[in-house]
């Protein structure tokens, strides 16, 4: 691996991380306002949930590429 | 029936009274048995000796028992004479003798044997003969003698007295007598010397000498016939002293009858002398009458014994028959006895002749039977002769051949040697030699290794140079050119060509980066592990990271920590791994830190791999460098001669 490239990735996942929590969590909300708007007549509700939703989705995926290298892909080997 | 039959056996064996003394009977079986055998053994070992010998050979002890019983063993009677050949001869130191030596040794003794005996022999009958021809010659003269004083006395009783007869008569009994004696001394001398003869013959006899055998015969002959002839002339001798005794007897009646009648004449008349021729002249006339008287008396009293003579004659008669008879038994007796010792002496001799003349003929079948058993003898013997000469020369060859193989080997062996003593002083020379050569030529070869070691060097110092062309971030020049340049200067060099290909192909083709980048990227590192010291395997979910995050801000430790010899459980803390790799980068020890910083476990591990990477290729790189500079030292020095 070239050097440094490690170390820059750590900061890499990060920025992504961000990047990905905040637009989901826009869109969540967009996407909440737009339903409470619409459907659920102005509550917020949505709107908590819509961003609820972008965030828990924002964190999953973050967290998911922080493990990502720690995560074990198996494949079912059928008995001969 | 049968059944029946067994029945009645078994009952009459019951019957019978049960025999208590069962083993007493055994027992007395088997002694009978036991003796029964010995006493036949012995008995036929008295009748065979060959039977006899095979048991005392075969059976110990048994030697013995027939010598108590039958008395020593009868030997083989090998002949004395040999035996008494052998014996002066064996005194003599044992040396082999010639046949013809020992047949000639032994004729000869037998000669000598024979020569003394034969000598003795002719002695003893010479002497006996003697003996008996002087007896002989004495019984004739007595026999002479007597018949001549017979004679004499006949006369002198037919004839008138006469005083020369009377003399006559009185010189022939003296002769007689004289001659008797005489004849009887000769004769015991001839018997004395008979009896030696007898001895000396028997003697002879008794050696047993085959070729004297004829003259014993003849001696023994000689002495019968001597015996013969003195008791026919004994005998002659005899009749002629019975005739003369007869003749004296008379001779003595007639003179008593004379002395009567003188007596008579003398009583009748005393006065007439005894004389005959006086008595003629002087007779008177009433001497005759008496005379006449006396003389017709005389005859009739002698016709009257006459008378009764003729009576008493037929029994006198009878009683000189009778005495007569008896006389005449004796003497037929005698006689008898004398012919038959004579006839049984020449029945004995002529058995011996007889004997001889067997004998000899045996001798010479025997001879002849010998020869062709020596000729057979002779034979076997050269046939083993033959064999043993084989045999002998076989071991002798043998012999031979062994001792040559010896001396052969020896001789192969010497040489063998000298070759190798010869090979060995080659070699050692030759060795020197090359020596010398290997020496000249390692001369050169160290020479030129010195050149190449220097070379080596040279190009070792360059690789080591171009390690130090890295900037801070950028690495060095690719390593490949420095190295292809001590890949030229070790060819030959296996150590080094290893050396030269154990360097990475990092370094080669991209460089290595020097301490100093290590260290510094090594700084901006340690905060990123910090961070992200709690994350693992397990531990990485987002709320782990804030932790970490957490940690990292609140924890302190010393920048720099130096680290311990030994690394415990609680050194393995990443803060305090973190702090000693500092130290360490700072006192110049990337191996050090290097190993220190490979105990990161986890995420830390992760940020920090290629960092270790780098910091693992740049100590291979540097090692290698080292070693190769420190071999082209080693090798310098080594070819490097002291002026």
């Amino acid at each position: 691996m070239t050097a440094g490239n490690m170390a820059e990735e750590h900061g890499r996942k990060w920025d992504r991380c961000l990047a990905d929590t905040v637009l989901k969590t826009a869109t969540g909300l967009g996407v909440g306002i737009v339903f409470s708007v619409l459907l659920f007549k102005r509550r917020t509700w949505p709107l908590a949930f819509g961003s609820g939703l972008g965030v828990g989705m924002g964190y999953t995926n973050c967290q998911h590429d922080f493990r990502s290298p720690y995560l074990i892909h198996g494949r079912v080997v059928k008995d001969q | 029936m049968l059944r029946a039959c067994l029945r009645g056996a078994n009952a009459t064996a019951r019957v019978r009274p049960p025999h208590s003394s069962l083993p007493t009977a055994v027992i007395a079986t088997g002694l009978l048995t036991v003796s029964g055998g010995v006493g036949g053994t012995i008995l036929y070992a008295k009748w065979d000796h060959k039977f006899r010998a095979a048991v005392e050979k075969n059976v110990p002890y048994s030697d013995r028992l027939l010598g108590l019983a039958l008395g020593p063993a009868p030997q083989d009677v090998g002949l004395p004479v040999k035996n008494q050949v052998k014996s002066p001869s064996a005194a003599e130191p044992l040396k082999e003798r010639p046949v013809e030596e020992v047949a000639a040794r032994l004729a000869q003794q037998d000669q000598e044997e024979q020569d003394i005996l034969a000598s003795s022999l002719e002695e003893s009958l010479a002497s006996s003969a003697k003996a008996t021809l002087q007896a002989i010659g004495a019984q004739e003269a007595a026999l002479q003698a007597i018949t001549q004083h017979t004679h004499k006395l006949k006369e002198a009783m037919e004839a008138e007295e006469k005083s020369a007869q009377w003399k006559d008569l009185e010189a022939a009994l003296a002769d007689r007598t004289c001659s008797v004696n005489d004849a009887g001394t000769a004769l015991l001398k001839a018997n004395e010397a008979l009896g030696a003869l007898r001895s000396v013959i028997d003697d002879s006899k008794g050696l047993k000498i085959a070729a004297v055998h004829p003259l014993v015969l003849a001696a023994e002959e000689n002495l019968h016939n001597m015996i013969v002839d003195l008791d026919k002339v004994v005998t002659k001798v005899q009749s002629a002293e019975s005739e003369a005794k007869i003749v004296s007897q008379y001779s003595e009646l007639v003179n008593e009858a004379k002395q009567q009648f003188q007596r008579e004449v003398s009583s009748l008349t005393p006065e007439i002398q005894a004389n005959w021729k006086g008595l003629t002249g002087k007779l008177s006339a009433d001497d005759l009458n008496a005379l006449i008287a006396h003389a017709h008396r005389r005859i009739d009293q002698l016709n009257r014994e006459l008378a009764e003579q003729r009576v008493r004659e037929q029994i006198h008669i009878d009683a000189a028959l009778e005495q007569q008879k008896l006389e005449d038994q004796k003497a037929l007796e005698k006689a008898v006895n004398t012919s038959l010792q004579h006839v049984k002496e020449d029945a004995r001799l002529e058995q011996e002749r007889k004997l001889a003349e067997l004998r000899e003929v045996m001798e010479a079948e025997m001879r002849t039977q010998l020869r062709r058993q020596a000729a057979a003898h002779t034979d076997h013997v050269q046939d083993v002769l033959k064999v043993q000469e084989q045999e002998l020369r076989a071991e002798a060859d043998q012999v031979l051949s062994s001792k040559m193989l010896e001396q052969e080997t020896r001789y192969r062996q010497l040489n063998q040697e000298q070759l190798d003593n010869f090979t060995l002083d080659m070699n050692t020379a030759y060795a020197r030699l090359k020596g010398m050569e290997e020496a000249i030529d390692s001369h050169v070869v160290a020479e030129e290794e010195a050149r190449r070691a220097h070379q080596l060097w040279l190009s070792v110092e360059a690789l080591n140079y171009t390690l130090k062309t890295a900037d801070a971030d950028v690495p060095t020049v690719p390593l490949k050119s420095a190295a292809e340049a001590v890949r030229d200067s070790c060819h030959d060099n296996d150590f080094a060509m290893a050396l030269a290909s154990a360097l990475p192909e990092e370094s080669l083709h991209r460089g290595v980066y020097s301490e100093a980048s290590l260290r510094a990227r090594f700084n901006s590192l340690r905060s990123l592990a910090r961070r992200v010291a709690l994350i693992d395997e397990s531990h990485n979910s987002l709320y782990q990271y804030f932790l970490s995050y957490l940690q990292a801000a609140l924890l302190f430790e010393d920048k720099q920590e130096a680290p311990p010899t030994q690394l415990s459980r609680e050194d393995l803390d990443p803060f305090k791994l973190l702090s000693y790799a500092s130290y360490c980068l700072e006192h110049g020890d990337l191996e050090l830190a290097a190993k220190l910083v490979n105990q990161l476990r986890g995420e830390a591990r992760r940020v920090v791999e290629d960092w270790l990477t780098e910091a693992r290729l740049t100590l291979e790189t540097r090692q290698v460098v080292s070693l190769l500079s420190a071999y082209a030292n080693a090798v310098g020095l080594g070819t490097t001669q002291a002026p």
